[in-house]
């Protein structure tokens, strides 16, 4: 198929996704890619910081560990406030180029795209843990403590498994925010999904024919990513039927129990 | 008989309240102690000093001879040797009922995956409850959620168990299943302090009624005594109070 400038809106659409799907599709696994990864290693840095942070202090704490514990949640904090703070588009550049400046590399642009999500959605999510932790009640903490478990044996068994459910809803906005933030990533060359659109939307000047393709792009990787995580969720809830086993009289005999509340 | 809590001079503040006042007493093996008071008296501060969810703020809690205030013994190897069962249930709700009786052997006492199965599936054998082994938390009524939390408590094979008002937030028909399971474990000889206002219970069971009042024991003994007798005043006011609702 071939245009020429009389050609209506549709063909141009049509003509530049079958010219360019590649460019799309490049651009498109980029941006998966540096969100999905952004967002599992943020999650995972928001975890650490906010198991951290809710390590119990008390009066019998001794003083070093007192100390210690504060310094290491002041720079936390600054961590945390300095990443919500600034825009990601400033972040990019300032790690990018001070990266470049201090040691005299430049990252590779795709590790540095990835680095920057991470850390920065790892500063927002460190405060989404926070709460669901302090979301859980106090007697799963106790009743952990009362069988002899240890701080990190209570929050790897009982109540991270909760905070994560409870926080997912969360996470899964932040993956939303981050597949759609990672357009910034351009401004240091990332050749992310909203990059290539641009040199694809600069050879004919179709801008709107363009961007069009690419809203309903990102369109289809947020639906379908909010799906997959929603459907995470009901998994995460554990099955909604259950079976009992036996019973004192047929030990073999086993009924199901449906728990309505969930179907 | 051999002690196997003593507890010495305990008192415990939160802030300027002094919530405990000089508590002295001890529990030896295989006795059956109930603690009772009206509200406000000390009773769970009491409880959750012995399991150490409390820290004393003076006085000594001495298991076996040693006092555990001291560091010659790990608060967590300490509370697995004393259950602590809860009038909130407190189960692990990301658990499985059998789980939630298999978790603390396993990260605890660091028994393999089958012998914590084994146990587990023994103590819910002796509460009943071996049919909803992979029943949720949140599946099961109010009773047999504490049927689960007194075997998750018992599979840590601890010295002692800790009862808080174990039928308080129980509805009354309930009230029964959980009590016939604890006076069987009493009558099988495991030692247990128990804070109820199951009065019937202290009367039948309890080897001794141990009564509280605004944070010090007011008097110590038999329940015969303590409820057709009791030598205090202060006793006589409350058991009249409760036992004419
Ligand atoms: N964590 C806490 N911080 C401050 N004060 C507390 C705390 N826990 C308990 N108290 C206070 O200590 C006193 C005794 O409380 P406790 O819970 O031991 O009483 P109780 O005898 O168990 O009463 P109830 O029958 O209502 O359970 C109360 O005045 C209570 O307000
Ligand atoms: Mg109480």
């Amino acid at each position: 198929m071939s245009v020429d400038a009389s050609s209506s809106f549709i063909q141009w659409v049509i003509f530049i996704l079958q010219q360019y799907w590649p460019v799309f599709l490049r651009g498109a696994e980029y941006t998966l890619l540096i969100s999905i990864t952004g967002t599992i290693i943020g999650f995972c840095i928001g975890l650490l910081i906010g198991i951290i942070r809710t390590i119990p202090v008390d009066n019998r704490t001794g003083l070093f560990k007192r100390v210690s514990m504060k310094i290491v949640n002041i720079i936390l904090l600054c961590y945390i406030e300095i990443f919500r703070g600034t825009p990601m588009m400033v972040q990019a550049m300032v790690i990018f180029y001070g990266v470049a400046l201090i040691y005299g590399i430049h990252l590779p642009i795709l590790l540095a795209g990835i680095v920057i999500v991470s850390i920065n959605t790892g500063a927002y999510m460190a405060e989404i843990v926070r709460g669901g932790i302090l979301s859980i009640d106090r007697g799963q903490f106790e009743a952990a403590h009362s069988i002899g478990m240890t701080h990190f044996q209570t929050m790897q068994s009982v109540v991270i498994p909760q905070a994560i459910r409870n926080i997912l809803p969360a996470t899964s906005n932040e993956f939303v925010i981050n597949i759609k933030d990672s357009s910034v990533l351009m401004v240091i060359g990332v050749t992310e999904l909203f990059f290539q659109s641009k040199s694809v939307a600069g050879i004919y000047y179709k801008f709107f024919e363009v961007f069009l393709i690419t809203s309903i792009i990102y369109l289809i990787m947020t639906f379908t990513v909010t799906r997959i995580l929603r459907y995470l969720e009901t998994k995460l809830d554990g099955p909604a039927v259950y079976t009992i086993h036996g019973s004192q009289t047929v030990p073999e005999a086993s009924f199901r129990i449906v728990d309505r509340e969930k179907l | 008989m051999e002690n196997i809590i003593e507890i010495r001079h305990l008192q415990k503040s939160f802030g300027k309240n002094e919530v405990l006042k000089d508590i002295n007493f001890s529990v030896s093996k295989g006795e059956v102690v109930c603690i009772i008071g009206s509200s406000g008296s000390g009773k769970s501060t009491l409880l959750r000093c012995l399991n150490l969810l409390e820290y004393p703020t003076s006085g000594e809690i001495l298991y076996r001879g040693q006092n555990i205030l001291e560091h010659n013994m790990s608060n967590a190897v300490y509370r697995a040797k004393m259950g602590m069962v809860f009038q909130q249930f407190n189960l692990f709700n990301n658990l499985s009922v059998l789980d939630n009786c298999m978790v603390g052997q396993i990260k605890v006492l660091k028994k393999d995956t089958r012998e914590a199965r084994n146990t587990a599936m023994q103590y819910l054998e002796l509460v009943g409850m071996t049919q909803f082994i992979n029943a949720r938390p949140s599946q099961i009524s109010g009773g047999q959620k504490q049927r689960v939390a007194i075997a998750r408590a018992l599979s840590m094979e601890p010295e002692a168990l800790l009862f808080d008002e174990p039928t308080s937030a129980l509805d009354p028909e309930l009230v029964g299943e959980v009590l016939k399971v604890m006076k069987n474990l009493a009558q099988s000889g495991l030692t247990m302090l128990v804070v109820t206002h199951e009065m019937g219970f202290a009367r039948d069971v309890a080897n001794r009624v141990v009564f509280m009042d605004s944070g010090v024991i007011v008097e110590d003994d038999v329940p015969e005594v303590i409820f057709n007798n009791p030598k205090n005043e202060r006793t006589r006011t409350f058991l009249k109070r409760i036992l004419e609702d």
